[in-house]
C-alpha cells in the first residue's frame, strides 16, 4: 500500500480503532435504527389488517425506514467522522500532515459506509425475526437503492462538514438536523402525489426522491423502475460534484482565514 | 546533505483583514541548524509556524522548504517535515501504539512496528505503547506527540514550545534527545520557545518578533553583546517591550 491508498487507509484505520475503543459508539450505531424498526414493525403490523395501502405490499414501511437509516446513517457518519476530529482536537494534525483534502473526503466516505453498515444490517436482519419482512428479498433493486442514498448521504454530509470547518463547533447542531429538512417532502412512508402540487418539483429535486417511488414501485407494482433510477444517479452524480466542490471552498477559505489550525465553538 | 538551505522566507506577509499579522518578513534557516523563533505573545510567531507547515495561505511572499516551493508543490515537502506542539492534541481514545499507525499510515511510511518500536524505545515509552493518549500524564503526552513527530524521521523539524508544561528533569532530557538528534541526522529544527535558558542551549541563531515583524537577529550570544545584557531573557524583554537599545548601533 502506499501513496493515496495508504493515507486513506490511515485515516479507516483511526476510526476502526476509535470504535474498538468504545462500545457506547457502537452500540448508539446501531440502536436508532433497530429503535425505529420496532416502531414502524408495530405500527405495520397494526395497519395490515386496518389499511389495504399496507396489506398491498407487506414491509413497505419496514424497507422505507432502513432504506431512510441509510440515508441518515451515510450521512450523519461522514460528519460526525470530521467532528470526532475537531472533538479531540486533532485536525490541526491532520492537516499539516500529507493528507489531502481529497484523501480526506474520500476516508471519511469509507468510513461512513462502514457506519452505516453497522447501523443498518442489524435492524434489517431483525426485521425478518420479528416482522417477517427480508429486504434482502429486494435483491439488485436493494443494492441499487443503498448506493443512491449512501452517495446522497455523503453529499449532503461534505457539504454540512465544509460549514463545520467554516464555522468550528457553532455548527454541530446543523450535523444532526440538517437532513431532516428533506424528510417531510422526499417521500419515505407516501407517495410524492399527496404533497401540495406546487411542492412536489421541490421534491423531485431530490435523489432520495427518486429511490423512496422506485421501492414503491417495486414492491406495490412488481416492477423496477429504470427511469426512476437514472433519474437518481444523475442527480446524484450533481450533488456528489456540488458536495466535494463546497467541502474543498470551504478547506480554501478555512486556510486563507486561519481556522484549521485553530477549530472551536 | 544538500547546501541548499531547509527554510527560505521572503517578504512573507498575512493579513486578517485589517490586522496584519505577519508584516514583510524574510529570513533563512541553513540546513543542520537549530534557530529559535522567539517573541511575546501576538508577535506573529504562531501566525508564521502555520505558514510554514502549510495550514495557513500567506497574503503574499515566498517560502521554500528543503527547496521546494510551499505555494506550488508544499505535498512534496510536507512528508519530510514534521510538527510538534503541546497545543495540538492527538487522539485520546486511542493508544500510544494506535496513534503512532495512524500517522505513520498518513505519511506514508513503510516498516511501521518496527519504527514504532524504535521510537518508543528512544522516548523511553515502550511501557506506555497500549495506554491510552487521554490516560498519560501532561509530560507523557508531549513525549507521544514528539515520538509523533519524529516518526518520519523529518529533514525539517518545527517545534512549537516542546518542554512546555513539563518538570525540569523530562524538559532536559528532551533538550538532550534534540541535540543528539540534529548531530546524529543533521535534521534542521525551528524552534519557537519562551523558555530562554533553552534556546541559548539548542539554538545557534534567533529571529526576535515584535508586531508580526523580525525586530533582531543574531546567534543568542550577539545579542546579548549587542543588547548589553547578561542573558537572552533579558534581551528578549528588551525587544518585547520596545525598551532595548542595541549597543551596536549606538
Amino acid at each position: 500500500m502506499t501513496g493515496s491508498t495508504q493515507r486513506i487507509w490511515g485515516m479507516v484505520l483511526r476510526n476502526l480503532y476509535l470504535l474498538r475503543s468504545s462500545w457506547p459508539r457502537l452500540f448508539e450505531l446501531a440502536y436508532w435504527p433497530t429503535f425505529s424498526l420496532l416502531i414502524w414493525g408495530f405500527l405495520s403490523q397494526f395497519l395490515m389488517t386496518n389499511s389495504s395501502y399496507i396489506a398491498q405490499a407487506a414491509g413497505v414501511l419496514i424497507s422505507a425506514v432502513l432504506l431512510w437509516d441509510v440515508l441518515f446513517r451515510s450521512n450523519l457518519g461522514l460528519a460526525i467522522t470530521f467532528l470526532e476530529e475537531m472533538w479531540s482536537r486533532n485536525l490541526g494534525q491532520l492537516f499539516i500532515s500529507p493528507l489531502r483534502p481529497l484523501e480526506l473526503v474520500a476516508a471519511l466516505m469509507v468510513i461512513s459506509f462502514l457506519r452505516t453498515l453497522i447501523s443498518v444490517v442489524p435492524a434489517a436482519l431483525l426485521a425478518m425475526p420479528l416482522f417477517g419482512v427480508w429486504v434482502f428479498d429486494l435483491g439488485f433493486a436493494l443494492a441499487a437503492f443503498f448506493f443512491n442514498l449512501m452517495v446522497m448521504g455523503w453529499a449532503v454530509g461534505l457539504f454540512v462538514t465544509g460549514l463545520l470547518l467554516r464555522m468550528g463547533l457553532g455548527a454541530e447542531g446543523i450535523v444532526w438536523t440538517g437532513i431532516f429538512l428533506i424528510a417531510p417532502i422526499t417521500g419515505i412512508y407516501y407517495p410524492i402525489s399527496v404533497l401540495p402540487e406546487w411542492l412536489q418539483p421541490l421534491a423531485w429535486s431530490f435523489p432520495s426522491t427518486y429511490v423512496f417511488e422506485g421501492m414503491r414501485a417495486v414492491m406495490f407494482d412488481h416492477i423496477f423502475r429504470w427511469d426512476l433510477m437514472m433519474g437518481a444517479v444523475l442527480l446524484n452524480i450533481v450533488y456528489l460534484i456540488a458536495g466535494a466542490v463546497s467541502f474543498l471552498i470551504f478547506y480554501r477559505i478555512a486556510r486563507v482565514r486561519g481556522l484549521l489550525l485553530q477549530q472551536g465553538d | 546533505m544538500s547546501s541548499e538551505p531547509a527554510l527560505v522566507v521572503a517578504n512573507l506577509v498575512k493579513r486578517f483583514g485589517k490586522i496584519t499579522a505577519v508584516n514583510d518578513i524574510s529570513f533563512t534557516v541553513e540546513r543542520g541548524s537549530v534557530t529559535a523563533l522567539l517573541g511575546g505573545n501576538g508577535a506573529g510567531k504562531t501566525t508564521t509556524m502555520a505558514m510554514l507547515l502549510g495550514a495557513l495561505k500567506p497574503t503574499s511572499g515566498a517560502i521554500h522548504a528543503l527547496g521546494i516551493d510551499m505555494a506550488q508543490h508544499r505535498y512534496d515537502a510536507i512528508p519530510r517535515m514534521n510538527f510538534s506542539s503541546p497545543y495540538v492534541a492527538l487522539p485520546a481514545r486511542l493508544t500510544v501504539r494506535e496513534n503512532l499507525t495512524v500517522f505513520a499510515h498518513l505519511y506514508g511510511l513503510d516498516r511501521i512496528k518496527e519504527r514504532i518500536e524504535r521510537i518508543a524505545e528512544a522516548f523511553e515509552m515502550k511501557d506506555l505503547l497500549k495506554t491510552a493518549v487521554g490516560k498519560l500524564s501532561a509530560g507523557q503526552k508531549t513525549r507521544a506527540g514528539l515520538a509523533k513527530a519524529l516518526l518520519n524521521e523529518p529533514e525539517l523539524l518545527l517545534l512549537d514550545e516542546p518542554t512546555a508544561s513539563l518538570d525540569p528533569d523530562t524538559a532536559d532530557w528532551i533538550r538532550t534527545y534534540f541535540e543528539t538528534y540534529t548531530r546524529q541526522t543533521g535534521a534542521t529544527i525551528l524552534l519557537a520557545s519562551h523558555h530562554m535558558g533553552e534556546v541559548e542551549r539548542l539554538c545557534k541563531y534567533a529571529l526576535m518578533m515584535r508586531h508580526g515583524t523580525i525586530a533582531d537577529r543574531g546567534s543568542p550570544s550577539e545579542l546579548i553583546a549587542r543588547y548589553g545584557r547578561q542573558n537572552l531573557e533579558e534581551v528578549f524583554l528588551d525587544i518585547a517591550r520596545d525598551t532595548g537599545t542595541r549597543s551596536a548601533a549606538q
